[in-house]
């Protein structure tokens, strides 16, 4: 079974056994506006729980994209730099990022459930 | 004050409106011990446009101008015939009291003429993208410099010791700060082995050519062994004019160009301003420092530029910006655009041939001069001369004789003994028969 | 005032404006559809006639160039139409009032585009021999001297070519400064209103930003920021004015503390415009300081460049200055550019480009500065500064002024709280601005202020300039308050072009023209 969480700094991560997705929430990728570019991780790269792992840009703005959880990069979602306005179509589907292997499900517990980042993006 | 529309009365009838009882209460918030009366500046007072014409004049006849006589001095600097047209242009108030482009609806004579330069120089360079300049040459190479350290996440950059040794100190300055600069010796008229010196750590080998003494290097060997060892080669072109007859550097490999823009449309102005060209690879395009334009559409669908790509910049990405770099060199570039295309592929080339047709025969009156030699047996418009004594104060007596004779290789190189009997000697369009004849002449006497 | 003026002269009796009707030529009267140069030039037409040379035998070593460049053929007559044409979809400070906040786009005399152009100084190369350029360095003196007096600043740098090169050589002076005593300081403190040259540079130079946050009134947090010193900290970077165009007050307390913790105070002097004349940065405790003499002392903008930004020196940072330096010696100058022949004292950090900078800027700064005196450059800060005060003082009733009713410095700034419920925003209410004629104001900067809009009239306008600037801005605001939007949707509609589309500027860049033919063509 997968779980999804969020970090107060607007990424979501689905957890599923050791291996987890991430991308920008739909709150994210709306402030942003239009995305123009995206920069992703190499694959086999290691990152750290709250690491910069990614770049997303808009006209306008440019923000990075934190690994809310630790692993390696297995894989990056190459689609995105042909088509980034998959970020703004489908932010928390096809607009995932990059993936992640050997994650520990102690950093993912310290995340927000789905509820909670709805409250906190509420108190904004 | 003749710039000054407030009358007196209209700034009583503001401070009313304000509710202000006087100017200084509008400078409240300055604590008082900071202000100062008038009297503390010991400055002049107010002047009409012809005294100040007239202090200004007396300054500049002080100065011998390079039209002034039979003149030689290159070493980064090129005096050229610009077309009337161009002056008359960038003088027109829209291009002349203009901001940035910032709202494209009513900047696209800027914009575009921005998209033409960035093509123009792509071309020259035989690069994929150009920038829409940075400030000149030096600063353009210390910024080619910084950008392959990031590029490739090394920090130690090779200077080829034919790299105009003020260019090298600006690089020292600024990138020095993420890595090793290492310069090449000097070597006048040959070229020194830079492959040997390319390792593993290196982010990239910075060639000039033709270099600081006119000598035309052959990128071709150091960009291939620079690529081997995973490093960037950044070319340097001071005389881009040398373009229509050499080989482009992006034909010969180059990762980055670096040039100084000065010799088309622009005037020598003593050192500045002046025009530095940027261009390379489209794969390092988001790397790359300094504004660029893009082409686009409006609601309508009708054509038009914006400046793009803006998160690589200090207003948007502030301290992750590629460069600090706001003002640039805006109408510079627009003086080199133009008369660029007053010239085209055939006064360009033709103006090449011209300045190379100049040169060798400059060199060949000078070298019959016993105790003359060529220290550069390839150049374009530029070489050096190894003269038989010291050559600064022969350029100081040749100039009492009305004859700007070049640039002594020890104004650039004060500490290389080696240096002190050279000479390096530019002669473009400008140069005439009976200038060639004069220098010849002066400087049988001198020696 | 006299708005309706022109208007009535054309609006006759029974006339009846024709329906919007397309031209046959895709042109509309003096605006003319311009194509490429590219797309005009053909081969075997020139702009220019240079002679064909034969040359027996080239030196290039055999580094001949093999292809064409691919560059266009065009007559003389056809590039200067062509510019001409471009020019006219500009915007200009000599058409029009051109308020953009922190540009300080001011009136360009034309005199010191003459004395610029004077062949002493613009045909004058950099390394012509010394006894042929002692005018030009006399004037640098000059400049110099003006520079110090108006700053009470004992030094200054002349090469940095723009704001932001200034900043860099103060940085790097304080980097070796801080060397010099053997010392290791990484952070540099930048208000977050700062502009986004300031923590680049900070960067740019090697350093890490730490922001320091505004307080409510648009200054700098005084206690956080001294909460922030340590002996890690090389200096504080602070704009004063400041970018809300406000003064810091607390500016003396503020410097005091710096050097109590062993760093420097670089001041961003972009807006040196409103207090020239009248009061001394020296006098507040700053170390360095760049001036745009393209701003304060009216060196044009060119459409982006070129600028100049000297940088003043305190006495702890003068020694640094970069090479080369300018001396006097014996009835004349020199310039030094070698680390052998420094005068007492001097360990200059290294050098900022090539030459000695940006000297067309210096004849057109140092001309202004001769023109105006010391009398008329304090007057222009009054006037600059009334303006902007006239502004702020007509429109907070109907804007929305973030800062309260304190007076303002050279640019009066507002937020977006006033357009809060009418679907405008900042971008629209800027850009129906040029369908009434004018340049927007610079918006959303400083980043402190919900969308933003910071106007600097300048001392160039009359009042009667202003009031009508009033007038329009008013009765935009009043309209969009009552709902009445029709002006702000997708405006501009009369400018040569309307909204572009940036998006896809930015996600398929297309940066140069290319052959159509041959769209793959690798050149
Ligand atoms: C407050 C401020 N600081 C620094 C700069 C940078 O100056 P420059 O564009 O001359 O590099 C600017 C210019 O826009 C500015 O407004």
């Amino acid at each position: 079974m997968s779980e999804t969480r969020f970090t107060d700094q607007h990424e979501w991560v689905t957890l599923d056994g050791d291996n987890a997705t991430v991308g920008i929430t739909k709150y994210a990728a709306e402030a942003l506006g239009d995305v123009v570019f995206v920069e992703l991780p190499q694959k086999g790269r290691k990152v750290g729980a709250g690491a910069e792992a990614a770049v997303v840009e808009s006209v306008k703005a440019a923000s990075e994209v934190y690994s809310p959880v630790g692993g390696e990069v297995s894989e990056a979602n190459a689609a995105l730099e042909a088509a980034p306005a998959t970020v703004n179509d489908d932010p928390e589907g096809s607009g995932w990022f990059f993936k992640l292997k050997g994650v520990s499900a102690g950093d993912f517990a310290k995340l927000m459930t789905k509820d909670a980042y709805a409250e906190f993006v509420k108190g904004l | 004050m003749r710039y000054l529309p407030l009358s007196s009365d209209d700034r009583s009838a503001m401070l009313k409106k304000i509710g202000a009882p006087g100017i200084d209460a509008l400078f409240a918030d300055v604590p008082q011990a900071a202000v100062v009366p008038l009297s503390v500046f010991n400055l002049p007072d107010t002047q009409g446009e012809l005294e100040v014409d007239r202090a200004l004049s007396k300054l500049a006849a002080r100065n011998v101008a390079a039209g002034a006589g039979p003149f030689f001095c290159g070493a980064g600097a090129y005096k050229h015939h610009v077309p009337s047209a161009v002056d008359h242009l960038i003088q027109r108030s829209e291009f002349l009291t203009s901001y940035t482009p910032y709202q494209p609806e009513i900047a696209q004579g800027t914009l575009q003429y921005l998209f033409e330069f960035q093509t123009q120089v792509a071309l020259l360079t035989g690069m994929e993208v150009a920038n829409a300049s940075l400030y000149d040459g030096s600063t353009a190479t210390a910024e080619a410099v910084m950008m392959a350290q990031r590029l490739t996440r090394r920090g130690k950059a090779i200077l080829s010791g034919g790299l105009h040794p003020h260019y090298a100190e600006t690089v020292e300055t600024v990138a020095g700060l993420q890595g090793v600069i290492a310069r090449a010796p000097v070597t006048p008229g040959s070229a020194e082995d830079l492959i040997a010196l390319i390792d593993d750590e290196t982010a990239c080998v910075v060639v000039q050519s033709p270099d600081v003494f006119g000598l035309i290097r052959n990128l071709r060997p150091i960009a291939e062994a620079a690529h081997a060892k995973g490093a960037l080669l950044i070319a340097v072109v001071t005389e881009i004019v040398s373009l229509g007859l050499l080989e482009s550097p992006g034909a010969q490999g180059a990762d980055i160009v670096a040039a100084e823009g000065q010799s088309i449309g622009n005037g020598l102005n003593f050192g500045g301003p002046y025009v530095g060209l940027f261009a390379t690879r489209e794969k390092f395009l988001r790397q790359m420092p300094g504004r660029l334009t893009g082409e686009t559409a409006d609601i309508e669908g009708r054509r038009g530029y914006v400046l793009t790509l803006s998160t690589r910049e200090q207003h948007i990405r502030r301290e992750k910006a590629t460069s600090n770099i706001c003002t640039n060199s805006g109408l510079c570039t627009l003086a080199f655009t133009i008369h660029l295309s007053l010239l085209g592929e055939e006064g360009f080339t033709r103006l090449a041939r011209l300045n190379h047709a100049k040169a060798s025969a400059l060199a060949d009156r000078l070298c019959a001069i016993a105790g003359v030699e060529l220290v550069t047996p390839t150049f374009f418009n530029e070489f050096t001369l190894k003269l038989p004594k010291p050559a600064a104060p022969l350029v100081d007596a040749l100039a009492n004789k009305g004859v700007i004779a070049g640039v002594p290789a020890s104004r650039l190189l004060p500490h290389d003994k080696s240096a002190a009997n050279l000479l390096i000697v530019a002669a473009t369009e400008t140069c005439t028969d009976d200038d060639i004849a004069a220098f010849a002449g002066a400087l049988k006497e001198v020696l | 005032m006299d708005i309706e003026a022109n208007r009535r002269r054309v609006t006759a009796p029974g006339y009846h404006p024709p329906e919007e009707l397309p031209t046959i030529s895709g042109d509309r009267g003096l605006d003319h559809e311009e194509k490429l140069i590219f797309e005009i030039g053909r081969d075997g037409v020139t702009g220019v006639d240079l002679p064909q040379t034969q040359i027996a035998a080239t030196r290039l070593g055999g580094q001949k160039r093999k292809g064409a460049i691919g560059l266009p053929g065009l007559s003389e007559p056809e590039v200067i139409r062509h510019y001409v044409r471009l020019s006219r979809k500009n915007y200009a400070i000599d058409a029009g009032l051109y308020p953009l906040g922190s540009c300080t786009m001011k009136h360009n005399p034309r005199l010191n585009e003459k004395m610029a152009r004077l062949p002493g100084f613009g045909d004058l190369h950099p390394l012509a021999p010394r006894s042929t350029t002692q005018g030009a360095l006399e004037l640098i003196s000059e400049l110099m001297g003006w520079l110090t007096t108006l700053t009470g600043m004992p030094a200054v740098a002349m090469s940095p070519k723009a704001g932001a090169h200034g900043e860099l050589c103060g940085l790097l002076a304080i980097r070796a400064a801080i060397a010099a005593r053997g010392e290791n300081r990484p952070r540099i403190l930048v208000p977050e209103s700062a502009h986004g040259t300031n923590p680049a540079t900070a960067a740019f130079a090697g350093f890490t930003v730490d922001e320091v946050p505004a307080k409510p009134n648009g200054r700098v947090d005084a206690e956080a920021l001294k909460a922030k010193l340590g002996p890690d900290v090389a200096a504080i970077m602070l704009t004063n004015p400041n970018t809300c165009g406000l003064f810091e007050g607390e500016v003396i307390e503020i410097a005091k503390a710096v050097h109590e913790a062993g760093a420097y105070f670089y001041c961003d002097g972009a807006n040196f415009n409103a207090i020239a004349g009248r009061v001394r940065p020296g006098d507040l405790g700053i170390d360095a300081m760049h001036i745009n003499l393209h701003k304060t002392f009216s060196t044009p903008h060119g459409g982006g460049g070129p600028g100049a930004g000297p940088v003043v020196l305190s006495a702890a940072l003068a020694p640094f200055a970069p090479l080369p330096l300018l001396v006097a010696e014996g009835d004349g100058f020199k310039l030094v550019e070698d680390r052998d022949e420094l005068p007492a004292g001097a360990q200059p950090f290294g050098r900022m480009s090539a030459f000695h900078g940006q000297m067309g800027m210096f004849v057109r700064a140092l001309s202004y500065m001769l023109s105006h005196g010391r009398d008329g450059v304090r007057q222009a800060s009054e006037d600059a500064v009334l303006s902007a005060n006239y502004i702020l003082a007509s429109l907070k009733d109907v804007m929305s002024a973030p800062f309260g009713d304190g007076p303002c410095m050279h640019e009066a700034l507002f937020d977006d709280s006033f357009l809060d419920g009418t679907g405008v925003t900042t971008l629209d209410f800027a850009k129906a601005m040029i369908d009434e004629g004018y340049h927007p104001m610079t918006m959303y900067f400083p980043l402190v202020v919900h969308g933003a809009m910071l106007i600097e009239p300048t001392e160039s306008e009359s009042r009667e300039s202003l009031d009508r600037f009033i007038h329009v801005l008013r009765e935009m605001a009043l309209e969009a308050k009552a709902g009445k939007t029709a002006r702000f949707d997708g405006a501009p509609r009369l400018a040569p072009r309307r909204r572009l589309d940036e998006t896809a500027a930015a996600r398929k860049p297309v940066l140069r023209w290319k052959r159509p033919e041959l769209p793959q063509a690798a050149e």
